[in-house]
């Protein structure tokens, strides 16, 4: 069949696109120059034991905006495509004795958990988009166990509204205190001492603000989802 | 090595999904399935031998001199890959989820999910 | 290199599970297997030393698009498997 040839040809196009990538491929032995400034001067000028952290909100924040956006514009498409029309009356399953006593127990756990991960982003694994996506969960297994579980959406659009301008807000306050070209600078707040919870200038407090967006966004796209635009 | 190797494979098998098959929701499976592959081998790129994750706690030795400052001892894996595909694993689940609405909304209007029935823009 | 063998087996695991994923008739199925695919390639990331991205994929690939998929599938009721 004509059709199966064309994609066998299309897949062995890729592969040989990819082949050159493999062969010159060798294991590093160590960081290049990039990679050493970032790592030493997240110690040194930042303050900050998680490098990860400090490639993400500081050297490529005005990257993580963007990434913050992006995914603004993807959940605002999800909620407009499955907008509810009607009043929602379907009727869902109850979930069972089991999970909705687990939930009552679990879910607020798991929602301190998240804030936990988010704001000792910079000291430890973790950081802003972990702690959200786990709160997310969290909220996830409340809307599974509980029917008449009500979504508030307007604490959802106010704590979405309010996180995105607040990480704006830290950025330009970088730009207002420390001079031209220091957007998103978090060294305007005290470094404080290394290795403890109140170090490293702003960026506890811009990765927080970060991590409940993150929260916010995906706990209304599971809401949609589930949801589902029924209008019967 | 293996991991690059394991990932373009995986890039591959996916590429085939999307290609080949005819329900919507296979073709967006294969899509996640090559997001996996791709954050794989961007993370094999960032990979130094020997290396430990780049938090430095008291698990990374270091050592301080007069003259050059402080040097680590214990290696560290490359920091900025890591964050690029940070960030790539949460948009990647927003943009699987508007592609799942998109599904939904076609499924609700033409109630179909073969992507044979839909033949607007064929010609 | 002890690392290698646990490498090529969560590598075999997930390819084993992609091939499973296109090819099973059900689309349930299929969506639990891609959910394996992310957590072996979690695994893999926890061993290449980048345990912020491990973190994520697991939380995401794992639990939150499996979800999110299952949900579309309910809407989705009465669509044709292949």
């Amino acid at each position: 069949m004509i059709k199966y040839l064309l994609i066998i040809v299309a897949v062995i196009g890729m592969a040989f696109m990819f082949y050159p990538l493999v062969e010159e491929y060798s294991v590093a032995t160590g960081l290049n120059d990039l990679a050493n400034t970032y790592v030493y001067g997240s110690v040194k000028d930042l303050n900050m034991p998680n490098t990860v952290t400090a490639v993400v909100v500081t050297y490529r924040g005005l990257d993580t905006l963007g990434e913050v956006t992006v995914l603004f514009l993807a959940t605002a498409g999800v909620g407009f495509l499955l907008r509810r029309k009607r009043k929602n009356s379907e009727t869902r399953r109850h979930g069972s004795e089991i999970l909705q006593t687990g939930a009552a127990f679990m879910s607020p756990l798991i929602i301190l958990l998240g804030v936990y991960i988010f704001s000792h982003g910079h000291l430890s694994p973790g950081g802003g988009f972990q702690g959200g996506v786990v709160i997310a969960s969290g909220i996830l297994l409340l809307v599974l166990a509980r029917v008449d579980f009500k979504f508030s959406h307007g604490i959802i659009h106010f704590s979405e509204s309010l996180s995105g301008v607040g990480y704006v807000i830290m950025g330009v306050l970088g730009l207002l205190l420390l001079g031209v070209s220091s957007f998103l600078d978090p060294r305007y707040l005290p470094m404080g001492e290394y290795l403890y919870l109140f170090s490293s200038g702003a960026v506890p407090v811009i990765y927080s603000f970060i991590g409940l967006k993150v929260g916010s966004e995906l706990s209304s796209v599971i809401d949609s989802m589930q949801a589902g635009g029924c209008d019967q | 090595m293996i991991v690059l190797i394991g990932g373009f494979i995986l890039v591959i098998i996916g590429i085939w999904a999307m290609l080949a098959k005819k329900n919507i929701i296979r073709i967006i499976i294969g899509f996640s399935i090559v997001d996996t592959g791709i954050h794989l081998i961007i993370v094999a790129l960032g990979y130094v031998k020997g290396a430990t994750a780049p938090i430095i706690d008291t698990a990374v030795k270091m050592q301080s001199s007069v003259s050059t400052g402080m040097k680590l001892v214990t290696k560290v894996v490359d920091p900025v890959p890591s964050a690029l595909v940070l960030t790539a694993i949460v948009i990647g689940l927003a943009v699987t989820a508007l592609m799942l609405s998109f599904t939904i909304r076609l499924f609700k209007v033409h109630g179909s999910l073969n992507i044979d029935d839909y033949e607007e823009l064929k010609w | 290199m002890p690392d290698i063998l646990a490498l090529i087996l969560l590598l075999l695991l997930s390819i084993i599970a992609a091939v499973y994923a296109i090819y099973t008739k059900r689309t349930l199925s299929a969506v639990i297997a891609s959910g394996i695919i992310s957590l072996s390639a979690s695994i893999i990331f926890l061993i290449y030393g980048a345990p912020d991205v491990a973190m994520t994929e697991a939380t995401i690939g794992a639990g939150l698009t499996t979800v999110v998929f299952l949900y579309a599938l309910k809407q989705t009721k009465g669509g044709d498997d292949d």
